[in-house]
């Protein structure tokens, strides 16, 4: 099992969200996040004054997923986050130890394993 | 219906009227007087309301400038001291600056009609007042506490975030019953500025404006900035506020109130005159927000919102003394040059000391601006009218009326900056006027008022998406026994419930 993390613009969250429901990835947890890297802040004017914002809004994106799955999910989540301007974002790749479903106590590899489109709906 | 009913009234109204000369039996007369003072009066307190509600502007106007941890206290401390104005005027304040005295003493107060109380249509001894209007005194009085009202709340825009609560009741009560109404004698209630020198004040570009921004010029000397202003280069840094929509309601709102509060002025309906200055009123708030809007957009290349909303705030400052005074085009010329002046004074001042909305620029030199506009553009034939000065620079070329507004400014600026530094630093010294740093931080909301303003914004609400222990369902606690892989301890059911334990009842990190 890997986790993908993947820091991307916000306004690519749904490209990326389809792109990895149609590989059947089973689960995504997003949060909204502040970062800076490359890709400079932007200058406020307020009233005369400057505030100087060197923290974007991105959204980062976690999925974990079995061994096999890490470079098509890679792969999904590049072609669908990227657009060639600076300040597109990254994606890290953790090992995972273990995993336990909440519901029912089931354990490992198992519970993200992935499952055909026509097994959800949107 | 309604409409063709009054119609008909007005008719006969002017037919009667037209019939007067011929048929003038005094109790025609009489009925004509008291249609008069019914006017009068009406008029007078739809005005009070209009200006009474300008504490919503204001209100609206500091919590859209202010960050959302602290926008509770804002709205508490206008409720608060509009009620302690209320009474305060009405025990002295009301006499102070109203009231009858003799000689010297009248140069300076009023000394007659303390607590005063009213019965239909009564009058109290009120020499300016009674001069101008037949309305009677309980709608003067109302008149006259609403514009108290209003210096009281300039004075805080400047201390917003950082202020003690205890500081805007300690404040409220001298400036409502003794600094605002002297001032308010001397160029409302026939004192020294208005009798000997024939300065003109409308509706209070300096009585209002201007005294209430120089106490909050004193306060925030000896209150220093919000933590996070300066950088250590002593640069200012930009701290925004929460709403600029909010800012902007309450501009709209206080564009609105200003009906009252200038055209309200004239105490009068049946002289027609209140007409004349909603005109003068209006378009000095139009000419205000576009040259603002001009001014920043040449300096930052931006259209700044809240700048734009600061400008009409400055024209309508400025109109406020001239706007019984001055013909239409020229109060254009009053409301831009105020719109001008504004969008600089905010800037340069936001250099120097810390005015989280901008007041000491859009009240006081506004307000600086538009009392010695009169000596400007004051009409000659408005000032006859009115009854005070005389005609101003650009119809006479004389520089009479000029040096007395320039009096007015001074005298009122330095009396007040005087008194309310004294008051300030006498509160600082015993009660403290700024909360600790670390209340700052967290905000006043919390820290004073024990709640935020914006709940949700800090914290999770029971019936939120963040529920409370105790409200979690039964059948998920059940499940807990019935797990399919039991190799980590099984929490008990005591445990699951106590949110004390919360962190050991999952098990998880074991």
């Amino acid at each position: 099992m890997k986790k993908v993390e993947a820091i991307i613009r916000p306004e690519r969250l749904q490209a990326v969200q389809d792109a990895m429901d149609a590989l059947g990835a089973s689960g995504l947890t997003v949060t909204e996040v502040l970062g800076c890297g490359a890709q400079r802040g932007y200058t406020e004017t307020y009233r005369g004054a400057r505030a100087n914002i060197s923290l974007q809004r991105k959204v980062k994106v976690e999925a974990v997923v079995g061994d096999s799955m890490v470079e098509a999910v890679v792969t999904a989540i590049t072609g669908a986050a990227r657009t060639g301007e600076v300040g597109d974002g990254k994606i890290f790749i953790h090992p995972v130890d273990d995993a336990v479903r909440i519901r029912t106590g089931e354990r490992g590899d198992a519970i993200v394993r992935h499952l055909q489109p026509e097994h959800w709906g949107h | 219906m309604h409409r063709r009913t009054r119609i008909r009234f007005a008719a006969a109204g002017a037919a009667a009227l037209a019939l007067l000369p011929l048929t003038a039996h005094a109790a025609d007369t009489t009925a004509t007087q008291a249609a008069g003072i019914a006017a009068d009066t009406v008029w007078v307190v739809v005005a009070a309301c209009l200006v009474l509600f300008m504490q919503a502007g204001f209100a609206m106007l500091e919590v859209g400038f202010t960050r959302m941890k602290n926008v509770g206290t804002v709205v508490a401390k206008v409720i608060v001291n509009l009620s302690i104005s209320s009474i305060v005027y009405w025990i002295c304040g009301f006499a102070f600056a109203f009231g009858a005295a003799t000689g010297f003493t009248n140069s300076l107060i009023g000394v007659t009609g303390f607590a005063p109380s009213f019965h239909p249509g009564s009058t109290l001894n009120l020499p300016i007042l009674n001069a101008a209007s037949t309305a009677p005194a309980a709608a003067k009085f109302f008149f006259e506490f609403v514009f108290c009202a209003v210096s009281l709340a300039i004075v805080w825009g400047t201390m917003l975030e950082r202020t003690k609560f205890i500081v805007y009741i300690l404040f409220a009560i001298p400036f409502a019953g003794f600094i605002y109404p002297m001032i308010s004698h001397w160029l409302f209630g026939g004192g020294w500025l208005m009798t000997s020198l024939g300065a003109q004040d409308f509706a209070g570009s300096t009585v209002v404006h201007l005294t209430g921004a120089t106490a909050g010029f004193a306060g925030l000397l000896l209150l220093g900035p919000r933590i996070g202003k300066y950088s250590r280069d002593k640069k200012p840094n930009a701290i925004p506020g929460h709403s600029m929509p909010l800012a902007q309601l309450g501009v709209i709102i206080l564009w609105f109130g200003w009906f009252g509060f200038n055209p309200g002025s004239t105490l009068n309906a049946t002289n027609l005159h209140f007409a004349d200055v909603v005109i003068t009123t209006n378009l000095a708030a139009a000419a205000g927000a576009l040259a603002a809007m001009a001014t920043i957009y040449r300096l930052q290349k931006s259209v700044d919102v809240g700048m734009i909303g600061n400008g009409a705030i400055a024209a309508l400052v400025a109109i406020t003394a001239p706007s019984g005074y001055v013909q239409p085009w020229a109060a254009i010329i009053i409301g831009a040059v105020a719109g001008v002046i504004v969008v600089f004074g905010v800037i340069a001042i936001d250099k120097w000391i810390d005015d989280p909305v901008g007041a000491l620029s859009a009240h006081g030199l506004a307000g600086i601006w538009g009392t010695l506009s009169c000596g400007l553009f004051t009409d000659p034939q408005l000032a006859a009218f009115n009854g005070v000065g005389q005609g101003g620079l650009v119809y006479t070329g004389s520089f009479k009326q000029l040096g007395a507004q320039a009096a007015a400014v001074s005298a009122a600026f330095v009396t007040v900056f005087a008194l309310s530094y004294g008051l300030f630093w006498a509160i600082r010294k015993t009660v403290g006027l700024r909360v600790s740093e670390r209340h700052e931080i967290d905000g006043l909301d919390i820290s004073e008022h024990g709640m935020w303003g914006y709940p949700e914004q800090f914290m999770p609400v029971p019936g939120g998406a963040y529920i409370h222990p105790d409200a979690v369902a039964e059948p998920a606690r059940h499940l807990a026994g019935a797990l399919v892989v039991p190799a980590d301890p099984v929490p008990g059911e005591d445990h699951v419930r106590n949110a004390d334990h919360a962190p050991t009842a999952g098990g998880v990190q074991s």
